[in-house]
């Protein structure tokens, strides 16, 4: 039996995230490690949450493994229900053949029996590789006020990078006119955010058509958005002012962790009642030794700091021994910093061990913009040296 | 063997008067994120138990809100998992009617009910005042070995450094491992072996001498039992060498919390192999330390804002500390507010205390001075 849910939410978290390079070698984009005790994908999860979603179907289909340990049976975000709750889909074989999701729309198309279970009304398309935190009930609000097929969501963003965007021009009632996909000379600052609500009906027609053109590369950007536009349904965009980055290339990643930090950091995890969660470890308090120095960091349980730490964003079980340093730098977990090594502007994927006196990246000032990285499992010899914009996998 | 546990949640709750005015002794803080139920259950998943009764007698909410349904000790199950035990007064009886039992051995009677109908071979007893990390399924097996009615769990402590009361139970033991005698604390000094208050014990035993010391009016485990037992040598100890700590009074509650303080002592008792200690998870942000703030020799839970100076000190989640202030040699509980210029040292505040601006506050180490859940000063 399946209650009737007005809206699902389908979450694309199949992406490789190839710009990530080492970080996401072994592990799916949404699963890379955020903010010390996030994933990339708790704060999409803990919007529908927040925004009253209760059931959303995840889909995945890059590295997996990990995704699917973190999320489990959704217990954190209270997504373990009876009805609904968050469900993985991953690719399936079918009566015809198997098939892998050949593009966002695709990958919606094939699993449109999920959606009919619980008859929504309406599905809401989120991907899981944006760190924002919005109420979609807002959304759904005004989707159906305006009675609109198709609502997205549009940040501001500045004229001198609309060109890296997706594109919406509207008309003084938000009605979308025109649609460009990273135009060269953009007129409108309004970028997607790859945020959609459909109603129900017009979505499955329009990805069925999809799905039956050989020609069509199965995006909603490249083709379902545009169709439905050329056709002229009424699709409106939905302006979002808040914080909101894609952390899909290593710099942007390492900003947005040091955005959490400072005197009044530009993204709070938690406000009031609205908080990021999170499936976490069970470690002991953090442990901050008698001669060390932590200044600007945000630093998660288990660690314990003997050394330097500005600057950083530290996740659980980090130890940083005496006289190391770590600064500029964001450190997922489950890592040693051994003693007099020093850590600058860097990323470090969990279970790293720097050896002591060994030294990684350069002085942001003289490092030109390079990040080093280090991947998951990674052993950096004593005295070992590893230069800026290095990046290290096993 | 199979196990199944019992924890008294309740019992020497009267010792720690300020701390239990509203809550239990298994539900006071510790050690930043911890409440003191956590040792007892975790020892006891640790070992293999996944049944577990839990005695409650007054005061329980705070521990029901903490335990929830047991899925953070990973007891919330179908089969077994965490059965709450609260007291239990029949209606339309006689003696036991309106009466709440008022020893441990009063509420094992009330509890005959969970015990029968449990069918595990021994069960695993424990109060909620003493810290460690026992290996309980270590135990249990010397228990097997041994043949023995009852095994207590003990510890040795140096009345220097850990004054005892009254309630401690100090035991000698010959070098079979046998307990030889059993007395209340008398003002020993130096070294003494005393029982950390866990007993592992065969159900059919159990069942046998309680129902037995009930119905000749007798009401202490220790005495009636335990004591009347010793002749037949099949009470045997079972040494534990970890952390040790009890808490008997608002001054052993702070040493007690001190210690965590000192790295060997902590990673002793939290960095066990296999043998973590859970606690409920609150999804609070990492600490965030920001521009400007000092902070050494301090264990800091996650959920904290520091701007200000702390050392030597224990903050539970969700603490803030603001400009130009000081706390040092103190233990702030979970979303205690201190505001900006602010002098601490050696304070307790309990739960969500606010300290505003320019407030100097001074104890001593043996006299800590406590401020009460929710006050403000």
């Amino acid at each position: 039996m399946f209650k009737k849910k007005e809206c699902v939410a389908m979450l694309l978290a199949g992406g490789q995230g190839s710009r990530l390079y080492a970080l996401t070698a072994k592990t799916a984009k949404p699963a890379v490690t955020f903010g010390g005790k996030y994933r990339i994908i708790d704060f999409t999860l803990s919007n529908c949450v927040q925004s009253g979603l209760d059931t959303v179907g995840v889909l995945t289909q890059y590295q997996p493994l990990v995704l699917n340990e973190y999320i489990g049976t959704g217990l954190p975000w209270d997504l373990d229900r009876n009805y609904g709750g968050v469900k993985i889909l991953p690719p399936y074989q079918g009566k015809n053949g198997a098939d892998w999701y050949k593009g966002t729309a695709n990958a919606i198309y094939q699993n449109m029996q999920f959606i009919e279970r619980y008859n929504a009304d309406y599905v809401l398309i989120l991907s899981g590789d944006h760190i924002y935190q919005m109420d979609y009930a807002k959304m759904l609000d005004c989707h159906k006020t305006n009675g609109a097929d198709c609502t997205i969501a549009v940040i501001d963003v500045p004229l001198s990078e609309a060109s890296r965007f997706g594109i919406m021009t509207t008309d003084a009632t938000g009605r979308i006119t025109k649609f460009s996909e990273k135009p060269k000379n953009p007129d409108s600052t309004k970028a997607s955010m790859g945020i959609y609500i459909f109603n129900r009906d017009k979505l499955f027609s329009y990805l069925t058509a999809d799905a039956a053109d050989p020609k069509s590369s199965n995006d909603f950007g490249k083709n379902v958005i545009p169709a439905m536009l050329a056709a002229g349904e009424k699709m409106m965009a939905y302006p979002f002012v808040g914080y909101w980055k894609d952390v899909g290339t290593i710099s942007s990643l390492w900003e947005a962790n040091m955005d959490i930090l400072g005197e009044k950091p530009q993204l709070k995890l938690a406000t009031g009642n609205w908080r990021v969660l999170s499936r976490h470890d069970n470690a002991p308090p953090q442990y901050v030794g008698p001669d060390a120095v932590v200044d600007n960091a945000s630093i998660t349980e288990g660690c314990e700091i003997l050394g330097t730490v500005k600057n950083s964003v530290l996740g659980e079980n980090v130890r940083v021994m005496e006289g190391a340093s770590v600064v500029d730098s964001v450190l997922m977990g489950d890592t040693v910093i051994g003693p007099g090594a020093r850590v600058e502007y860097a990323i470090l994927d969990h279970n790293v061990e720097v050896g002591a006196g060994a030294a990684v990246g350069a002085p942001r000032e003289s490092a030109d913009g390079k990040i080093a990285v280090i991947g998951e499992g990674v052993r950096v010899e004593a005295g070992a040296t590893v230069p800026a914009g290095a990046m290290l996998s096993e | 063997m199979t196990a199944a546990g019992l924890i008294f949640s309740n019992i020497h709750d009267s010792s720690v008067p300020e701390l239990t005015a509203r809550r239990t002794m298994a539900s006071i803080p510790y050690g930043g994120r911890y409440r003191l139920i956590d040792f007892a259950l975790s020892n006891m998943v640790n070992s293999g138990i996944t049944k577990v009764g839990l005695i409650t007698h007054y005061n329980y909410q705070s521990l029901l809100d903490h335990i929830g349904n047991g899925k953070d000790w990973d007891l919330a199950r179908r089969h077994g998992g965490l059965k709450i035990l609260p007291p239990f007064i029949t209606a339309y009886d006689n003696a036991t009617a309106n009466k709440v039992y008022s020893t441990r051995l009063e509420a094992l009677m009330g509890v005959m009910d969970f015990i029968n109908h449990c069918t595990e071979d021994v069960l695993v007893l424990s109060d909620c005042d003493v810290i460690c990390n026992v290996d309980i399924a270590q135990a249990i097996e010397r228990h097997e070995q041994n043949g023995a009615d009852i095994s207590v769990i003990t510890a040795t402590v140096d009345t220097a450094v850990q004054p005892l009361d009254a309630h401690a139970e100090v035991v000698k033991v010959d070098a079979a491992g046998r307990i030889t005698d059993m007395a209340t604390y008398d003002a020993e000094k130096g070294e003494v072996e005393v029982s950390a208050d866990i007993f592992v014990v065969r159900r059919s035993y159990l069942q046998r001498v309680v129902a037995d010391a009930i119905a000749h009016g007798q009401t202490s485990f220790y005495k009636d039992v335990l004591y009347r037992q010793l002749p037949k040598g099949r009470v045997f100890a079972h040494h534990y060498d970890g952390f040790f700590g009890r808490v008997n009074s608002l001054e052993s509650y702070f040493r007690c919390s001190m210690r965590l303080l000192d790295r060997g002592s902590c990673v002793n008792l939290f960095y066990r192999h296999n043998q973590p200690i859970f606690t409920k998870v609150r999804n609070s942000v990492p600490t965030r330390y920001a521009p400007g703030a000092k902070v050494s020799n301090s264990l800091i839970a996650d959920g904290c804002v520091i701007e200000g100076t702390v050392e030597n000190s224990i903050l539970f989640r969700g603490v803030k500390v603001g400009k130009g202030t000081r706390v040092s040699n103190s233990i702030l509980m979970q979303d205690t507010l201190v505001s900006e210029n602010v002098r601490l040292n050696c304070v307790i505040t309990d739960k969500n205390v606010i300290i505003k601006d320019n407030r100097e506050l001074c104890g001593h180490e043996t006299m800590p001075f406590y401020i009460a859940k929710e006050s403000q000063v």
